[in-house]
């Protein structure tokens, strides 16, 4: 634990035998997945690509602490890792944005032209002669193909309760933020417990809610373009809550192992960024998948 | 590792490893450029044999040699190996083993993070190789994979085509990220923006058009994995979507993706031009603003790709308008390559001549690219062979020749042996023939009116084709000499110097030839 060595060198670490392995697992896990779909069985291609995964990315972050532990990354290092997490994020703001750019552009220019209104409204009229365009689609263009749902999701009740958990547990993780700056270790662990509580409480209202759309309301990822972006985005939302609580929970660990200092916790701060950055998107989809 | 890495100080100054562990577990940004550098030249030669299938099939009228399905396969996987595999890894590769030298970096920000970005290119590619060989055959849709050819009549095998370009797009945001924070994070100690070598500008700006595109290009690829497996209709109009969507989120990756193969060749180009015109680089600051306004511009311009789609009128003008003002920091370069060159005292070593070719034939396919920018006219050319003409233009001889260019400018620093003058010369002259041979034509059969990505074609079509055909097995063995003159020159050859070229400039030629497997590991003082 001597972070004042006098190490002014950049830190290039040895060979080490984690990259190709974590390679070698990506591969293994999205082959099996591909094979799955298609019909092979090839599950035991994708839990052996999975378990690779998660040991190799158990031990690199163990290799990554340990060093830091060890005072080998000096401040030049420590900045490479705030703009890979910084630009990581950035490319996962694109991605989202690809998924909303589909759904503004289904609702602005598509859904007009299929109810046959606008530049190329002739195409609708054309082919769906019948369908008339209402966001949210109650009606499909083809409905024996795609059944339409026979609702939507009512913003005002478990949605506007799970924006009120994230936004909560975004002010609490910076609450425990500062209590780890202050080195106010107990507030620290505390907040943090309480922002994993918040998190988990929202998957599993969201996970009430996905229920509720397919049982009740026939809202599923097939009935048509409505469910298609509703699930998608919030299904993709929902996946980097969940990856973003795991990270809080190893932070939570690593907070009651004695790691982190007032000074040095980026492990720490990258969490934070993430679950802010989730629940900017959650802001967002609340407002342009489920209000408006 | 634990002991390697507590033994990390006591001896620092050491060699490469032995044996297959050096390149499997490598941290170094050499050994890593040079996996890149090697696989993309394999990959090369792969989607190389891919076009000669094609162009062997197009040599006569008719059906000779391969099935119209199978042909649809070859100029799918060509674009995509040529494309993922072949362009892209290379100036990765580049900007691996040049970028830590250029700004006097010890290595990469990320070593081990590099080591992963490079691995899982082998494993993405095998997959999407192995696709030839299941039921169904390989992709078959092109390489920009329109909906709904790519989904409901899609072969089985494009999930695993869908899963290989998601390994493949972290590979390069990854890549990316590594490259954004060396640049930001560790250039040497007076090594100011505007002093950078303009292929780190180049680079660094390619690299934020990398983490911008690649997780859009993921974005489509997993609506056509819901839309296939999950019964989504994001490109279904049956169910309120659009097959439309499909080609503006594609483009929306797909056009800053060509200026990411292209942007890493400027920035070449303007190292190589100066050093044998013996001149200092014409317009430098212009250069980094030109390439910064290409890479803005290039998000503006994606529908150019699909004006006979059907869009509405007020967005074929704005596209159109759009797109021709990336002719005015194009020209910019052009201008200030040609201006480096005025009254320079040049010598055309192979680097140079295949930066001079650089030149002239991009600009030739910047111009046909202008062409294709008029909507109107382009109602004309779209989906024929002036399409094809103008991408290889500035692919080949764009794209290509510049890679070729840096390899014979930065061997000696890599092997530390001259390459063959007198080969390199004939090689560059064979390949200069063949790309035009092979790709000037293709212009007269594509304004007369013949279609791309068709195994039969009209008899009035047959001369221009057959010329068109033995121009590209020209080019394409020529490249056997290429890889001759490389595995002559890493093995024996003249020693070269740590500067073997009068007019170069930059830290790179600071260092010893070859260069040490650790370099400036103490950053240098950059006046």
């Amino acid at each position: 634990m001597s972070s004042e060595t006098t190490y002014e060198k950049y830190y290039v670490p040895e060979q080490s035998k984690l990259p190709v392995w974590m390679a070698f697992g990506m591969f293994a896990t999205v082959a099996g997945a591909g094979g799955l779909m298609n019909g092979n069985s090839t599950m035991w291609l994708f839990l052996l690509g999975s378990g690779i995964l998660a040991i190799v990315m158990y031990a690199w972050f163990n290799i990554q602490i340990r060093e830091n532990h060890q005072g080998l990354p000096n401040e030049q290092v420590k900045k490479s890792y705030v703009w890979g997490m910084g630009w990581f994020i950035f490319s996962e703001v694109m991605f989202f944005a690809a998924f909303f750019g589909a759904l503004f552009y289904i609702r602005t220019i598509v859904g007009p032209w299929l109810g046959g209104e606008g530049a190329k409204g002739v195409t609708g009229d054309w082919l769906y002669p019948d369908h008339e365009a209402v966001w949210p689609l109650l009606n499909n263009p083809n409905n024996e193909l795609f059944p339409p749902p026979s609702g939507v999701i009512n913003p005002w009740h478990l949605p506007l309760f799970n924006t009120i958990l994230l936004i909560a547990s975004s002010v609490t993780l910076t609450i425990a933020h500062h209590a780890l700056e202050k080195d106010k270790r107990k507030p620290l662990l505390i907040w943090l417990v309480i922002t994993l509580v918040l998190g988990f409480t929202f998957l599993f209202f969201q996970g009430k809610e996905y229920v509720e759309a397919y049982t009740h309301l026939d809202l599923t990822l097939e009935s048509g373009i409505y469910g298609t972006t509703f699930f998608l985005l919030t299904g993709f939302h929902g996946a980097h809550v969940t990856i973003g609580a795991f990270m809080i929970l190893i932070m939570t660990l690593r907070v009651m192992k004695g790691h982190f200092k007032p000074s040095d916790h980026f492990g720490f701060r990258a969490a934070a960024w993430y679950w802010h950055f989730v629940d900017v998107v959650w802001v967002l989809l609340f407002l342009f998948v489920y209000i408006i | 590792m634990t002991t390697a890495i507590q033994n990390h100080s006591s001896h620092d100054h050491h060699g490469p490893a032995k044996g297959i562990g050096r390149w499997l577990y490598t941290t170094n940004h050499k050994d890593i450029g040079t996996m890149y550098l090697w696989f993309s030249f394999s990959m090369f030669l792969l989607g190389g044999a891919f076009a000669l299938v094609i162009r062997a099939e197009l040599f006569q009228p008719g059906l000779q040699l391969v099935e119209p399905e199978f042909f649809n396969q070859m100029t799918t996987m060509h674009g995509l190996i040529m494309v993922f595999g072949a362009v892209m890894p290379a100036f990765v590769g580049l900007a691996n083993w040049m970028i830590p030298m250029m700004i006097g970096a010890p290595d990469m920000a990320l070593p081990r993070m590099n080591n992963l970005s490079f691995w899982i290119l082998p494993f993405a590619f095998a997959m999407l190789a192995s696709t030839l060989f299941m039921e169904g055959g390989a992709p078959n849709f092109g390489w920009t994979f329109y909906a709904p050819l790519s989904t409901t009549y899609a072969p089985p095998s494009v999930t695993f085509f869908i899963f290989a370009v998601h390994i493949m797009g972290a590979s390069s945001i990854m890549g990316a990220i590594n490259i954004i924070a060396t640049i930001f994070n560790m250039r040497a100690p007076g090594m100011t923006y505007m002093k950078m070598p303009l292929f780190v500008w180049t680079w660094l700006i390619t690299a934020y058009l990398l983490i911008a595109v690649m997780p859009v290009l993921a974005g489509v690829v997993t609506m056509m994995l819901m839309d296939i497996h999950f019964g989504t209709s994001f490109f279904n109009a049956a169910g309120g979507g659009s097959p439309v969507l499909f080609q503006h989120v594609f483009w929306f990756f797909g056009h800053p993706e060509v200026y990411i193969m292209i942007l890493p060749a400027f920035g070449i180009v303007s190292a190589i031009i100066p050093a044998f015109s013996r001149k200092k680089l014409f317009g430098y600051v212009s250069m980094v603003y030109a390439t910064g306004s290409i890479a803005i511009l290039s998000f503006i311009v994606w529908a150019h790709h699909m004006f006979t789609v059907g869009m509405p009128y007020a967005a074929e003008v704005f596209f159109m308008y759009s797109t021709m003002l990336i002719a005015v920091p194009t020209g910019v370069k052009v201008f200030n390559w040609v201006a480096t060159m005025f009254r320079g005292s040049i010598s055309f070593e192979t680097p140079m001549l295949f930066s001079i070719a650089f030149v002239i034939l991009f600009t030739i396919g910047g111009f046909s690219g202008l062409m294709l920018a008029i909507a109107p006219a382009d109602f004309q050319y779209h989906d024929t062979y002036f399409v094809v003409a103008h991408f290889h233009y500035v692919l080949v001889p764009g794209a290509v020749f510049s890679i070729m260019a840096s390899v014979y400018y930065w061997l000696p620093k890599w092997t530390g042996h001259m390459y063959d003058e007198t080969l390199g010369k004939t090689h560059f002259w064979l390949s200069f023939v063949g790309v035009n041979v092979t790709f000037f034509p293709q212009h007269f059969i594509g304004l007369a009116g013949m279609p791309r990505r068709i195994p039969d074609y009209a008899l009035q079509f047959a001369d221009f084709n057959m010329i068109s055909s033995i121009g590209a097995f020209l080019f394409g063995f020529s490249q056997l000499l290429f890889l001759l003159i490389v595995v002559k020159c890493v093995i024996a050859g003249k020693k070269a110097p740590a500067k073997p070229w009068d007019g170069a400039e930059g830290l790179e030629w600071t260092v010893d030839s070859p260069a040490p497997y650790h370099t400036f590991e103490k950053p240098p003082k950059v006046e």
